[in-house]
């Protein structure tokens, strides 16, 4: 036990100085969606299978299409992810999503921008 | 009034012992209880019945969220009744590695409550010493899966991601920590004299007792129960795995500790055994978005005791109706039985000693009109005049509090 103590006095601390320091996400984590508008196809698995209904994908003309996506219903379980049969989705590991304006929460991926 | 065996107590919904709303009524005789009633639904959130407007696959997500600790648990109990409804074969692989995550996360659940359990006795080094070692096996589950808790490994017909060797390498390298804090756990729940002395005899519950309320999990092993999913009806790879149910005589908090310690051994075992026999081959098979119909009940050996899901499909792609029956809502009345003739100072450690997870156990409670026997349903404001009423009948008004305060805030 005091062995335990000592050593932790010399320790440095677990904690990190973030803002200045961040922690890096694991591989496999699921954070906010990236959507490739050129790969869509449209065939909407994406909307079916979310849980939450966050993502929408709207035609814009032949073959175009963007996705609305909507951060404060998604629950980041990247299923939709999953459920695309062309990869047009893909879960980053961005993960500093938080807003004051709720308006900035819906992201809207267009073939544009 | 103080020695009075109607002396009554309400501990909960809102109690600082409490992490969770429940209300417990506690009938006092001095510093000795006569008596608890316990109250469910506080917490109730409906997840049954919203599971029924989902479809399967979004139904594991909501179902994962049933609770944060055993969230795999709970998704992997739902996606076997499916899979048996569906008829799908399931690959070994993708078995393999459900039971990998399942005792991974047995690990941090019995690490968490040992935490808890030394923090309820105010023996918060333990609490700090576990909780620091649960981060190890958080970390884990971190990098297999992408996330610390709800981990969203389950899928109808397998599993969502692989385990590759380099990480296969990191669980080993967390294990061997792990086990080696373990031992030193054994070695203070054996060997520590106030751990001893203050949780033996604490909430006994007698074998008979067991198997007449039905307790599972750590709870009935403690008492000398053999009783185990994993090995009474194995499911996933646990059939092919040899490990050993922890069992105890002493019937009290202190032999739930010594079970829940012991059996990190236990699952640091299986899971090097899974590892070391991981069949090669896919991970998950395509499943139908429409499930015929039928009906199937699966169990699950959750970190605190047997998961019940009992899934009905119609033939779309929702289900007609899933039951879920959280192992906390079987220990809950044997806590009822513990508490009886016991001091007051013991409740927290006995309500603790069980590993409760109200939200995940919560059930609707209909209230009857005492005469007709039927159900009512009342609006928001009627209920709130209900209890102004209910209250002012029992000699508590409201009424010029309020005057008070809104003269206040008018000036």
């Amino acid at each position: 036990m005091l062995q335990e103590v000592l050593g932790s006095i010399f320790k440095k601390p677990a904690t990190n100085l973030y803002p200045a320091q961040k922690l890096e996400m694991p591989d496999k984590f699921r954070g906010k969606l990236k959507f490739y508008p050129e790969r869509c196809i449209g065939c909407k698995m994406c909307m079916r299978d979310c849980p939450t209904g966050a993502i929408t994908i709207n035609k814009l003309g032949e073959g175009k299409f963007e996705a609305v996506i909507d951060l404060s219903k998604c629950i980041y379980c990247a299923q939709c992810v999953d459920s695309c049969p062309k990869k047009a989705l893909e879960a980053t590991k961005e993960v500093e999503l938080a807003q004051l304006d709720k308006n900035k929460l819906r992201v809207v991926y267009s073939s544009k921008g | 009034m103080h020695n009075s065996p109607d002396f009554k107590i309400p501990i909960g919904p809102q109690h600082p012992a409490l992490k969770e709303p429940e209300s417990f009524s506690v009938a006092l005789k001095g510093e000795k209880i006569l008596g608890v009633d316990i109250r469910l639904g506080y917490n109730h959130r409906g997840i049954e019945k919203a599971a029924e407007e989902r479809s399967y696959v979004q139904d594991i997500y909501l179902i994962e969220r049933v609770c944060g600790i055993c969230s795999h648990s709970h998704a992997t109990c739902f996606v076997q009744a499916v899979e048996e409804i569906a008829g799908l074969a399931v690959p070994a692989r993708a078995l393999y590695i459900r039971t990998i995550i399942g005792e991974l996360e047995r690990i941090h659940s019995h690490l968490l409550w040992l935490g808890v359990a030394g923090h309820e006795i105010g023996f918060d080094t333990l609490l700090m010493y576990s909780w620091r070692d649960r981060e190890v096996v958080m970390d884990i589950l971190a990098t297999i899966t992408g996330n610390r808790v709800n981990y969203g490994m389950n899928t109808i017909g397998g599993v969502r991601r692989d385990i590759d060797a380099p990480q296969a390498e990191a669980i080993l390298n967390a294990l061997t920590i792990l086990e080696e804090r373990t031992k030193y756990y054994i070695e203070i729940a054996t060997e520590e004299t106030t751990i001893i002395k203050r949780l033996s005899g604490v909430g006994v519950l007698s074998r008979e007792d067991v198997l007449r309320l039905d307790a599972v999990g750590p709870t009935a092993r403690a008492s000398g129960v053999k009783r185990d999913v994993r090995v009474d009806d194995p499911y996933a790879a646990y059939a092919e795995l040899s490990f050993d149910v922890i069992t105890d005589n002493h019937a009290d908090v202190y032999g739930r500790t010594v079970v829940r310690v012991k059996e990190l051994l236990e699952s640091c075992k299986i899971i090097r055994q899974a590892l070391k026999n991981l069949p090669q081959g896919p991970i998950a098979i395509r499943a139908p978005r429409k499930i015929p119909a039928g009906e199937a009940l699966s169990r699950y050996e959750a970190p605190r005791g047997e998961d019940v899901h009992y899934v009905k499909a119609n033939g779309t792609e929702k289900p007609e109706r899933v039951k879920i029956r959280a192992p906390t809502l079987a220990n809950v009345q044997a806590v009822k039985h513990m508490l009886r003739d016991r001091f007051l100072a013991d409740m927290p450690i006995v309500v603790a000693a069980i590993d409760p997870c109200f939200s995940c156990t919560d059930r609707m409670v209909a209230l009857k009109e005492q005469a007709g026997g039927r159900a009512k349903v009342i609006n928001w404001q009627a209920l709130h005049n209900f209890s102004i009423e209910w209250h002012k009948q029992r000699g508590i008004d409201f009424a010029p509090l309020n005057k008070k305060l809104k003269e206040r805030l008018a000036r």
